[in-house]
């Protein structure tokens, strides 16, 4: 009995090494998560505006558009880096961004703002980050796509870049696009 | 050419270490002293091969040699010198190759330090330790080689990111190393420890330097990467829970753990089995850290490029290694002799909860770093395990140890007594109370969190401070007499003191630090004025100006207490035109009690810049007392290195003669 337990080490060792195993095995990039929204309607919101210039959100301002809409927060180091990125996407007009702000303080986003410059169509405070809860949202930078019927179209976790928006969201937009048109 | 110098040298290297392993594995199976003393000056053709290595690859950065992929993609001909030099291991070959450059640094070590080691367990240790090195250099040399060409040349190269172009980050890796490395050393001993089937006082005797200069280095590298996030990345923060932090701090503390069971093993001849173990463990966690970091199994702002053919390569090396050790272990630990035994309150007693507490520290830190993996791989499910459950899970598990550490070294070997030790530590209750009711006086108003961390550091400083009083009998012997004392106390003991406080300062640092930072956010333009926690500062200037291979905006701010001057600031905003991105260059006014921390936002003449500063209240605390963690750790270690493997003198002659004899 004495001798099983010195087996117990190599055990447990086993059980996490086959735990590092399976994700490198199966091939399977941690980053990609997958969300249970995707087709779904956007759930019911009404979130206060962050800045005095600019309205909050509520569902009505996310549907008849093809739109995308990005939870950011101040304290959060990767969206600083996708920040860039949605400037130019906003300055070039492709797509609307709405901004949700999630459990920030006002003062903090207001000048991370000012700081970098405001890529948003319209930005609501996510204060208690209720409505972070109800889209899924895994943790700070995530971005959605949303059609005009507002249904959730795709999702992105992690900061955005160029070469991501051009593979993945760039072709759904114009197939929905397509449909609209067609 | 010289690339594939450098090349050909790793090649060579990895020959080397394939005879160290298997020749004096098998001469010390068969007593052969001849085939036993290969190890030694194979362990030095490996470490002078691998440096050649290193040299070469070195000399295609300083010389900008674009025509070798690894330069090209990682550094740049205006980039100053010492982030040319640094920019060998910003990158995960090179990072690599100063790995198997410390391991074969530490196993030339032992050749030419252990002198005093009994031959077949110096032939297995350096055997072991070879063992690992052709594992990872044949990873390199596989998977990960740096010295491939690149035809055509480009003109210049991607340059190194901006972030890592920092003094305090050009150390942070080699000094991590150093840590994580080190511990392989530990590793190699247990291992042979366990080859031999026996494990003695002189055993622990020698793995406690080593295990000790590993567990300085980590403690200094963690440091260095903490003060680095600290004044680089702008956020006014030093510890983050980030996975590959955490993957650092697990073998950090079993690795302190391990330093103090390996104590028990050379005073007492106890808890050897758990030694050999914590030695395996220490080592794994170490291993893992380089997995975790280089696989992409987890998500960090730290990952290097993943690659999924490396990861599994370096898992199949972790396998092996731990694995092989555990079987070993589980095969040969039970046949080992139990040592000395104690009384439950001893300090023996003593330790073996310390190393019971430190045991569940690093499990919670394991469990929250790798929930998510075992969540997806189980259920498919996504989280992200924060701050939050560290601060509920691990900090609840330091209050016991940090009450204990004052205890501990109070009672006496074997059987102690605790009524006489809690007696002795009135200081102890006395400072703690004492400093719990000035900082409650302080802030009387806030929650009592920080009061309780306070009286924790006052706690274990008062019971320190009176152990090492008590050692030199002060204050109740006459004053010569207690220096004179102090002067014959071993340098451990000063090191243990000196450790032991710098924790406490440490403590106050963490704690003032989580519960009175305040932070003021302004947009100002020149010749504006904001306040924060009683200075005021003021932006003066913000000019252009030119760096060495970056742009860059430098604002003067003064800062002022009461409209009387105290210093200018010059925090910096700099953009790197090659990688396109811009930095952050905070500039910090530190005083003996906090720091007042300001940087600069982006920003123009019209419309002002985004001015961000901070007040850090004792914050110079954590890295002091990081530091006199360290300086114990160094003047330990100089103390043991006089008297190591001393019994093993006589042994060891005899040894020669007969290596004479047979040769002659």
């Amino acid at each position: 009995m004495r001798k099983l337990i010195y087996l117990g080490p190599l055990l447990f060792f086993i059980i996490t090494a086959v735990y590092f195993a399976l994700p490198i095995l199966k091939g399977k990039d941690p980053r990609i998560l997958p969300s249970a929204m995707i087709e779904k309607n956007i759930p019911d919101l009404n979130l206060p505006p962050l800045l005095e210039t600019k309205p909050g959100i509520d569902k009505q301002a996310l549907m008849g558009e093809i739109q995308l809409v990005n939870f950011f927060s101040s304290w959060c180091g990767p969206c600083r880096t996708e920040h860039d990125f949605l400037m130019s996407v906003s300055k070039s007009e492709i797509i609307p961004i709405y901004g949700i702000n999630y459990k920030d303080k006002q003062n903090a986003a207001k000048a991370w703002l000012l700081d970098l410059g405001d890529p948003y169509e319209r930005i609501g405070r996510d204060i208690d980050g209720r409505t972070a809860i109800d889209w899924g949202v895994y943790g700070v930078p995530e971005t959605y796509l949303i059609d005009k019927y507002g249904r959730i179209q795709y999702r992105h976790v992690g900061p955005l870049s160029e070469s991501i928006f051009k593979e993945k969201i760039s072709p759904i937009i114009k197939a929905l696009r397509k449909q609209t048109n067609g | 050419m010289i690339a594939e110098l450098g090349h050909y040298a790793l090649v060579l290297a990895l020959l080397i270490a394939l005879v160290q392993t298997t020749v004096p594995l098998y001469g010390a199976a068969k007593n052969d002293f001849s085939l036993m003393g290969v190890a030694q000056p194979a362990a030095t053709a490996q470490f002078i091969a691998i440096a050649i290595a290193f040299g070469a690859l070195t000399h295609a950065y300083v010389t900008s040699d674009f025509s070798v992929i690894n330069v090209a993609e990682n550094s740049h001909s205006l980039k100053p010198l010492l982030y040319k030099i640094s920019g060998v291991w910003g990158n995960h070959e090179g990072s690599m190759i100063l790995w198997v450059l410390i391991l074969a640094l530490f196993g030339f070590a032992v050749a030419q330090f252990g002198i005093h080691l009994p031959p077949t367990l110096k032939a297995r240790v350096l055997s072991v330790q070879a063992s690992i090195g052709v594992a990872f250099l044949g990873f390199i040399l596989l998977t990960s080689n740096p010295f491939l060409r690149l035809d055509p040349a480009p003109i210049d190269g991607r340059d190194l990111n901006p972030l890592l172009q920092d003094p305090g980050l050009a150390f942070h890796p080699p000094m991590l190393y150093l840590g994580y490395v080190g511990f392989s050393m530990a590793f190699s001993f247990a291992v042979a420890a366990l080859i031999e089937g026996r494990v003695d006082p002189a055993w622990a005797r020698w793995v406690r330097p080593w295990t000790l200069a590993a567990w300085i280095a980590l403690t200094a590298g963690i440091t260095l990467g903490s003060w680095w996030a600290y004044y680089e990345l702008g956020w006014g923060g030093w510890w983050y829970w980030d996975p590959v932090e955490n993957a650092s701090f697990m073998p950090w503390l079993s690795g302190t753990a391990l330093l103090h069971s390996a104590v028990v093993v050379e005073k007492r001849d106890a808890l050897k089995s758990w030694t050999i173990l914590l030695a395996i463990l220490t080592f794994a966690l170490s291993l893992m850290g380089t997995f975790l970091v280089r696989s992409g199994v987890l998500t960090s702002v730290h990952a290097f490029a993943v690659d999924p053919e490396r990861g599994l390569y370096i898992l199949a090396i972790l396998v092996l290694f731990v694995g092989g050790a555990l079987i070993m272990f589980a095969l040969r630990a039970p046949s080992m002799k139990l040592g000395g035994l104690f009384q439950p309150i001893s300090r023996e007693g003593g330790l073996v909860m310390n190393n019971l507490l430190l045991s569940v520290a690093t499990a919670t830190v394991f469990i929250g770093t790798l929930y998510p993996l075992f969540l997806d791989a189980t259920t498919g499910q996504k989280v992200s395990v924060g701050p939050p459950f560290f601060n509920a899970t691990f900090v609840p598990v330091m209050i016991p140890l940090v009450l204990l550490m004052a205890i501990g070294p109070m009672l006496a070997w074997k059987r102690g007594d605790l009524s006489a030790a809690m007696s002795r530590l009135w200081f102890a209750v006395a400072l703690s109370f004492g400093i719990s009711i000035f900082v409650f006086w302080l802030h009387s108003d806030e929650p009592l969190t920080p009061v309780i961390g306070f009286a924790l550091a006052g706690w274990l400083a008062g019971g320190t401070l009176k152990e090492f009083a008590d050692r030199i009998a002060l204050f109740r012997d006459q004053l010569s007499k207690s220096l004179s004392k102090a002067r014959r106390l071993p340098r451990s003991a000063y090191g243990m003191t000196l450790a032991h406080l710098g924790l406490s300062i440490f403590i106050c640092g963490a704690v003032a630090d989580s519960a009175w930072r305040t932070e003021v956010v302004i947009n100002a333009k020149e010749r504006n004025t904001t306040s924060i926690a009683g200075f005021e500062a003021e932006l003066e200037t913000v000019d252009r100006l030119e760096g060495p291979n970056y742009h860059l905006e430098r604002a003067t701010v003064v800062i002022r207490k009461n409209g009387e001057y105290v210093t200018r600031v010059f925090p910096e905003r700099r953009f790197y035109p090659v990688q396109q991105m811009p930095t952050t260059e905070a500039a910090i006014y530190t005083t003996f009690l906090a720091d007042i921390y300001v940087s600069l936002g982006e920003g123009s003449k019209d419309q002002g810049w985004t001015l961000r500063l901070w007040y850090n209240p004792l914050i110079p605390w954590i890295w002091a007392g990081c530091l006199i963690m360290v300086l114990g750790g160094l003047i330990s270690l100089s103390d043991r290195r006089l008297r190591i493997g001393a019994p093993f003198k006589r042994a060891h002659k005899k040894v020669k003669e007969n290596g004479l004899l047979e040769n002659a």
